[in-house]
This record gives structure tokens, sequence and C-alpha cells, in this order.
């Protein structure tokens, strides 16, 4: 029944020109056929190209691809663990000083997270590259999964894993028959979660990799700092795009999923 | 001492407090009350009854200032209330939920109103104070509203809207968040709280028992418009339809064909069944169809065959054993079910039928009413 | 047995990736400068004995936290940081608020997609979100040109690389945090409340900052504190958008150890930054904790 008032409309407005002009700003000119970025030269999908060609850009996304999968993978199922033991596995010697070591990584300032885990590599010898990376990112990612985990787990009905196990099932079993798939929404977001903060991660990664690997973020910064390049408009309209692509595809999913449930309880109703 | 009856709506002198006009209410294309006319008299306990999206809370809403009418016209004292916004209105309202500000004590949430009038610090005090007497809040005055009891936080809206002492009070389902018992105890309070302010309260409920004790006529809707407006006991003694009669308690209902002499009608309403014998006011065409209303504590059950005007067979199919009183389902061979009531004088084992046994059901000729539709 | 397993492998992971880690910056910033690899002194290996770990022990020192308060590059670089943060919090504020109360009140079908529009940017690469700027800030960038073609400002204005361009990135860059939590304590609160104060004689004015803002504190606590906490710290934001003139404590720290490689001193700093978020952290402990109650 509530229409948009003036002053509300006013204001979203103003709000999601502020949010969005920069990014599709961003992405007309990386159409721009001039290497001046801010001069419009035409339409061109020249840096697109390029940016194709660029070995050393296409390695750092492979590697980034590769440390995203294997930490976000790795964080989920660390994160999920925690967040069991948080919610469910009661008092156990150490559990302050363990939800503290959750919660302390989501305020920690990045720069310290990196610096503290490049002295620690640095210090038991570790090479690092790739698998330090993975191993930082896991780290702070699996702090967020559990958080995300956890506020699902606190909300969900106890008593259907009591009848899980009064009905006969393991702990085990209650867990992968029951639990799992009631929380796996959560762990499906806190995957995506984890894997969008490895994508994105520029100061983490900067302090714990070595000089065999190179992320995309580290890659694009150092090409930045030097001033606006036609190519990474490229990358970053390409990133955005499939940002977009995935959230919105995301929310279809679930609100057709939605609609569905709608339906069907629906049609329960009527029957 | 007796009190003259307070029956304003039967005195053509009378002028009413509030006045629907003609009122019809339209959201988009959806019809909320339609064509609806009322009057509303000062000191009246009105209760607005019916189902959910009967139109009863829109009525309400309406008269607070949170919807505006499409067509017609709502007058208090005779003015025209539409151009009056909701927060210059001599109206209050206790809302369902209560809504009562969560940031506030209990003390601030009832000098809420009074503070907007501007009124003077020790004025607001000692109003506020008088309205913890009222509501028995005395103790709860600095509290937050989730640290008192859900009965509690009733009354502390009641006393929020009673502060400013406005001249309707508007109440919206004031009772449906207690539980049954607290729901009757505090039925009670609220009949002597509007007894001793004077305040002209209009609430709105779908618990017909609710309607029924607290107020002093009940107008039951359905669909947007009143289906009747009366006392409780014209309600239920002499519903003016199957509706009225269905919704108020329990009514047994028989249908068929009316032939009328005089204030007598019998009905014929099944082949091989005596005609039932009733009696009413109202003409009915020969063959009309008729409808036929009891209320189960006027049918008799006997196991011998009695002596009354109507008289049928039928075996016990269930009986609902309620304490004081027990609930007979009798099948009549017309498969009809008919309700029989008896209060429970005798201790249960003494009871003279059961399950299956062959009964008499019996009823006088003025027990029930005869209604068109 | 179970059970000890599922504790015992977050717990250890933790332990050994977060807390030991902590505690090795926490011992270097005790310790001294040294030219060597890694370059500091002294070091302690588990094969030295009882003996040598006394001598460690010893040897450890505040000495790079007295360098730390005689340098002023550091004061000043802790105190800018804290000014930055506390001046984009209340400009995000400023900016979030409105929508927040915007998509609050909007019609229910509309919320979910303005919604996610708030959520996209999260998604999307931090550091292309800042770096969209750069083409719009610099000096040739597009602002300059709109407002040249305005005929608003005679030449180009410098906003790139000064502290206009760090606050501009950061109240975009942590919008979403500030707009979330005041969404959802909005979105908590009952229409009915509204209407009750309008009932009992307010305006919609009056009951705005009667009821709605009051109603709304403890979200606008929590999105303040979701910006301020992360930019306190930023680093990203400072190195792209400020200028030579831009001091923020994560970037000194970045440059400490990447460009001078002193350990111990960045390690230092690391600390200092650590205990200054401390106390924002705890209020914001205690924020969340009031609203947990205040729900129940």
């Amino acid at each position: 029944m509530k229409r948009f008032s003036w002053f509300n409309a006013t204001s979203l407005t103003f709000g999601f020109a502020f949010l969005y002009l920069p990014m599709i700003i961003l992405i007309i000119y990386s159409f721009n056929s001039s290497k001046l970025v801010t001069v419009w030269a035409g339409f061109s999908t020249r840096w697109y190209g390029e940016l194709m060609q660029n070995e050393d850009m296409l390695d750092a996304a492979w590697a980034t691809l590769k440390v995203a999968v294997f930490s976000s993978t790795l964080a989920t199922i660390l994160g999920t663990m925690a967040a069991y033991v948080l919610v469910r596995a009661g008092r156990f010697a150490g559990r302050t000083l363990f939800s503290g070591m959750i919660y302390a990584p989501l305020v920690m300032p990045e720069v310290i997270t990196g610096l503290s885990l490049l002295l620690l590599f640095i210090g038991i010898g570790l090479d690092r590259g790739i698998l330090t990376i993975v191993l930082a990112h896991t780290t702070f990612a699996m702090c967020y999964v559990s958080v995300v985990v956890s506020s699902r787990l606190t909300s969900f009905d106890r008593s259907l894993e009591e009848a899980a196990l009064d009905l006969g099932c393991s702990p085990f079993e209650a867990f992968r028959l029951v639990t799992l798939p009631i929380i796996a929404p959560a762990v499906i977001s806190g995957w995506l979660l984890a894997f969008t903060l490895s994508l994105d991660d520029l100061v983490i990664a900067s302090f714990t990799t070595g000089p065999s690997a190179t992320t995309l973020p580290i890659k694009i910064f150092s090409a930045v700092r030097l001033g606006v390049s036609p190519e990474i408009n490229a990358l970053s309209s390409i990133m955005i795009g499939l940002v977009t692509l995935g959230v919105i595809s995301a929310s279809l999913i679930s609100k057709r999923a939605a609609v569905a449930r709608a339906k069907d309880e629906q049609a329960a109703a009527g029957a | 001492m007796t009190q003259p009856a307070f029956s304003p709506w039967d005195d053509p002198a009378a002028t009413p407090l509030i006045q629907f006009r003609n009122v019809t209410k339209r959201f988009g294309t959806f019809t909320a009350i339609e064509g609806l006319s009322l009057d509303i008299f000062e000191r009246e306990f009105f209760a607005l009854l019916g189902p959910s999206g009967c139109g009863k809370t829109t009525m309400m809403r309406m008269l607070a200032g949170f919807e505006d009418v499409t067509e017609g016209q709502i007058l208090l004292n005779g003015q025209d209330i539409a151009p009056v916004p909701p927060n210059k209105r001599a109206v209050n309202m206790m809302f369902q939920s209560y809504a009562l500000f969560p940031h506030l004590s209990v003390w601030d949430n009832i000098a809420f109103g009074l503070r907007r009038d501007r009124m003077r610090k020790d004025a607001v005090a000692s109003r506020v104070d008088e309205m913890l007497r009222l509501t028995r809040l005395e103790k709860f005055a600095n509290r937050k509203p989730h640290q008192i009891s859900g009965g509690q936080r009733q009354r502390v809206a009641l006393a929020r809207s009673l502060a400013k002492a406005p001249k309707l009070l508007l109440l919206d389902e004031p009772l449906g968040a207690l539980d049954k018992k607290l729901r009757q105890d505090t039925q009670f309070e609220l009949m002597d709280i509007q007894e001793t302010t004077g305040t002209t309260f209009v609430i709105v409920t779908h618990d017909q028992e609710e309607a029924m004790t607290v107020a002093s006529r009940v107008a039951v809707m359905d669909e947007g418009k009143l289906m009747q407006v009366a006392t409780p006991d014209q309600i239920y003694e002499a519903p003016n339809s199957v509706y009225v009669a269905d919704f108020i308690g329990d009514v047994n209902i028989i249908s068929g064909r009316a032939s009328q002499s005089g204030d007598k009608v019998a009905i014929a309403w099944a082949e091989g069944e005596p005609q039932i014998q009733g009696t009413t006011s109202r003409q009915f065409a020969p063959g009309q169809t008729c409808h036929f209303a009891i209320r189960p504590e006027k049918v008799a059950i006997s196991a011998q065959k009695p002596d009354a005007p109507n008289v049928l067979r039928g075996k016990v199919l269930d009986i609902a054993y309620l304490g004081n009183i027990s609930t007979y389902h009798v099948e009549l061979p017309t498969g009809t079910i008919i309700k029989a009531q008896t209060a429970n004088t005798r201790r249960i084992a003494r009871r003279s039928f059961t399950w299956e046994d062959p009964v008499w059901i019996s009823f006088s000729d003025t027990a029930g009413v005869l209604l068109e539709h | 047995m179970r059970r000890l397993a599922l504790i015992a492998l977050p717990y250890i992971w933790l332990l050994a990736l977060f807390l030991v880690p902590f505690l090795i910056v926490l011992k270097i910033s005790l310790s001294d400068l040294a030219l060597a690899r890694p370059p500091y002194v002294p070091q302690w290996n588990f094969g030295d004995g009882w003996d040598a770990l006394k001598a460690f022990f010893g040897s450890l020192d505040l000495e790079n936290f007295v360098f730390l308060s005689e340098d002023d590059l550091y004061w000043r670089a802790y105190i800018s940081s804290l000014k930055i943060a506390l001046i984009s919090t209340l400009i995000t504020l400023l900016v979030g608020f409105p929508m927040a109360y915007g998509i609050a009140r909007s019609p229910e079908e509309w919320r979910p997609t303005l919604l996610m529009l708030i959520i996209l940017p999260f998604w999307t690469s931090f550091l292309i979100r800042v770096y969209a700027w750069m083409g719009i800030l610099s000096k040739e960038g597009l602002l300059n040109q709109f407002l040249l073609w305005l005929g608003l400002i005679g030449e180009p204005l410098t906003i790139l690389n000064t502290n206009t361009a760090v606050y501009i990135a950061i109240v975009y860059t942590y919008l979403p945090f500030m707009i979330l939590p005041i969404y959802a304590a909005l979105d908590r609160l009952d229409d009915s409340l509204l209407e009750a104060a309008e009932d009992l004689g307010c305006s919609r004015i009056q009951a705005f900052w009667l009821i709605t803002v009051p109603l709304a504190r403890n979200g606008v606590i929590a999105g303040c504190f979701l910006v301020f906490i992360p930019a306190i710290g930023e680093v990203i934001i400072p190195s792209l958008m400020g200028g030579s003139g831009t001091l923020m404590i994560g970037k000194v720290l970045w440059e400490e150890f990447f460009s001078n490689r002193d350990w111990p001193v960045a390690s230092a700093v690391a600390i200092i930054l650590l205990l200054i978020l401390i106390i924002p952290i705890i209020l914001f402990q205690r924020n969340e904790q009031n609203q947990r109650e205040a729900e129940r």
C-alpha cells in the first residue's frame, strides 16, 4: 500500500547514483579506443583484446582463482566445524579463547593479520607462494564462515537433531542427514563469502606471497599505483560483470525457490 | 436503587457522538466498507464483531484517521472529521500490538501524549499518576515495556490511550494477546474503567464471547456490511439472519417451506417428519423458504416421548461432556444432526442415555427464531 | 573422541595461524633491528636451552615503543588516522541514513531489489571500486571536465591525492556497512509505533525524532563502528587516493615494512594500532550485546 515519498525517492536516487555511477563510467571507458583514459575517442574492444594477450595477467588470474577455490573450501570446512563447536559443543576448556580467536580476525586490521602471518612463515622457514596465501586466506575466511553458519545454527530447532538421534542416528549421521541439509544455504553463502574475500584480498596476499606467486589484486594494485590504465578498466569491467551476473542469478534462484515454496504451502493449505 | 436503563439508541431525541453516513472505503479495486451508516452514542461500549477481513479494523482506522473515507462522511459531535489529521483528533486508539514505545519507560509512555499538548510538568505528572492508579501500575512506572508481563503491557497501552481523556477510545482487539483466564478478568476491568471514566469505547474483536460480555451494543459485520446492530441479548435471542445466528454461539438451523397463519408458522422440512411449529412477527408467503434457528440449550432431550409442540425422534451420535453442561449430537432419521444441551445437575453415572440410544428431542414453539435468509 | 577431533582441528588451526603469529609480532616489536635475515635480534631456537632463553628475554625491551613515541611522524599518523576515520564515518552516516530510511519506507515489493543493489557492490572487488574513482577525480578526470563544462570552476581542481579523495573513497566503499545495520533496525520498527505516536498528538516530523531515531540508535551505532574500525587500519585507500600529505597508520606500517624493512618498528606500530582499536571494538561488542538483550 506504501508508495515512495518525494523525499525518499530523491535520497535513494542520489544514493544509488553515487554507488553505481563510478562503476558504470568505468565500464563505459573500458570501451574507449584511446590510450588516454579520460578522453573519449570512439568505441573499441581493443583493450579487452590486449588483456587476453597479457600472459602475466592471465597467470595472476589463474593463481588467484586457485587460491580462492582452495582457501574457501578449506575455510568452509573448518568454519562450519568451528560454528558447530561454538553453538553445540557446550562447555570445554579454552572455549573463551576459542570464540575470541573466531571473532578477533573479523575486526583485526588486514595489515596486522598479514604482517603476523608473514613473520610466522619466515620463522618456520616456509617458502612463500600459493600455499602460504591459501593458509592465510583460510585462516581469516574461516572466521567469516563460522559467523555466518553459527547464526543459522543458533536459529535452528535443536529438537530436529534430537529426533534424528531418537530415531537411531549416530551423532555424525544426524549431522550429515539432518543438520547439514538444513544449514546448507548458510554453508553455501559462507563459501561464497570466503571465495569473494580471497579473490578480493590485496593486503594479506601482499604480505604472505613470495616471488613465485602473484595474485590479480597485487597485479592490479601495482598497475594502478601508476595511474589509470585502459587495460585495467577492461579487466575491472569483466570482474564487475561476472559479479553482477552471479549476484543477480543467485537472487533470482532464491526468489524462485521462495515462490515455489509459497505455492507448495498454498497448495498444501488448500488440500 | 434502580438505574434508568442506558439505551440512548432507543431515544429519538439523543444525538449520537459518532455518525457514519453512507461510508464507503475502497483499496484499489477492493471494497472494504460499502455504504455503511451507523450511530454510536456517548458513554457507549460499542463492539464491532466479525471474522477477519470483514472491515471492522478499517472502520476503526478511519475513526482514528489512519485511513481516509472514499465516499460518505464520518461525523464526530456533528463535525465532519475528514480534514482533521490523526494527531489533532480527540480520538485515541489502543493498538492490537499495544505499540508501546520500547525505548521509553511505562511512565514516559503514558506521559507521551500529554507532553505533546504542551501540558505543564506538574499537570502531566499528576495525570500520569492518576492513570497509573486507575490501571494499578504504580509499581511498574519505571520499567521498560519488555520488563513487564503481557497483561501489564495491555494496561499500559490502555492507560496511555486514556491519559489524554479522549472523547472516544478505540480498542483494536485489546485482549487478543492474553490467555483465556486473564482475558476474562481483563474484560471486567475494562468495563469498570469505561464506567469510571465515562469515555465512549469502540472495541474491535473477533471473539463473540468478549463482545457479548463487554459491549452495550454489538455490530456484527461481514464483508464490509453491517449484518445486525443490537444489544447482546437481542443479537443472541433474536438474530435477524442465519449468518448472525450462526456467528454468535451455537445454533441448529433447519430449513424448509413456511405456511403461516397469524403469528404461527408451520415448517415442512423433510418427508415423513412432523412439521416444525414456530412463532414469528415476520410475514412469510406460503411455501416461502425459511430457516428455523434454535439454540442447543433450548432443545430438551429425553428417553420417553415428552408432551411438547415439537417432538422429534433420533439417536445419540456423540456426547461432549464439558463439566457443567453436556452437548448431545442427535441424529434424526433424515440424517440431520441436532445439538441439544443439558445442564449436568446430576452425577454423570446417573445419565439415562448414552451412545446409540434412541431418544426424543423436543422444544416449544417459541424457543426458536424464523429467519428469511 | 569425535567431539575432541571436532574441537581440536579448528582450535589448533587458529592457535597456529592466528595466536602464534600474533605472539611473534609482539615479540619482534620488543626486539632490535639487525642487518640480517630475518632482520631482527635476538633470535632464539628450541635447541639453545634455558640460559639462552633467559638471555633472550633479557634482551627484549620497549626501545621500539620509545622510538615511536619520540618520532612525531607516528603520533601524527595515529591522530590523522583517527581523524580521517571519524570524519568519513560521519559523512557515511549522513549519506547512509537517508538511504536506509528510504529503503525501509519503500513499497514492500521494491525492498529486496533495493537491498540487493546495496549488497552488490560489496561482492565487487574493493580495489576496483577504489580504482573507479581515480579516473573520475584526477585532474583531467570526468568530475573536473564536468565542472569546467558547467562553468562552475575556471581551472581543474586537485582532488585525487588529497584527503578529500580519501574521504570520498572511504564513504563510497564502506557505505553498505552503514546502510545494512540501520536498515535492519528501521525494518524492525513496527509501523504501529509511528501511528500510536501520531494518535497521541505527534506530527510526522516529531514522530520521526521521538520514535524512529531513538529506535534506530543501535543500528546507527553498529553501522558507525563497522565503518570506523576498518577505516582506521585502511591501507589501499590512502595508498591510491591519498597524497604525500595523507598520513594513515596502515600505510605507515606498510611502508615501514616493505620500504624501510624495519620489522621491529612495523611490529610495534601494529601493536599500538591494535591497542587503539581495542576501545572501539569493546564499545561495539557492548552495543551488539545491548541490542540482543533489547530484542529478547
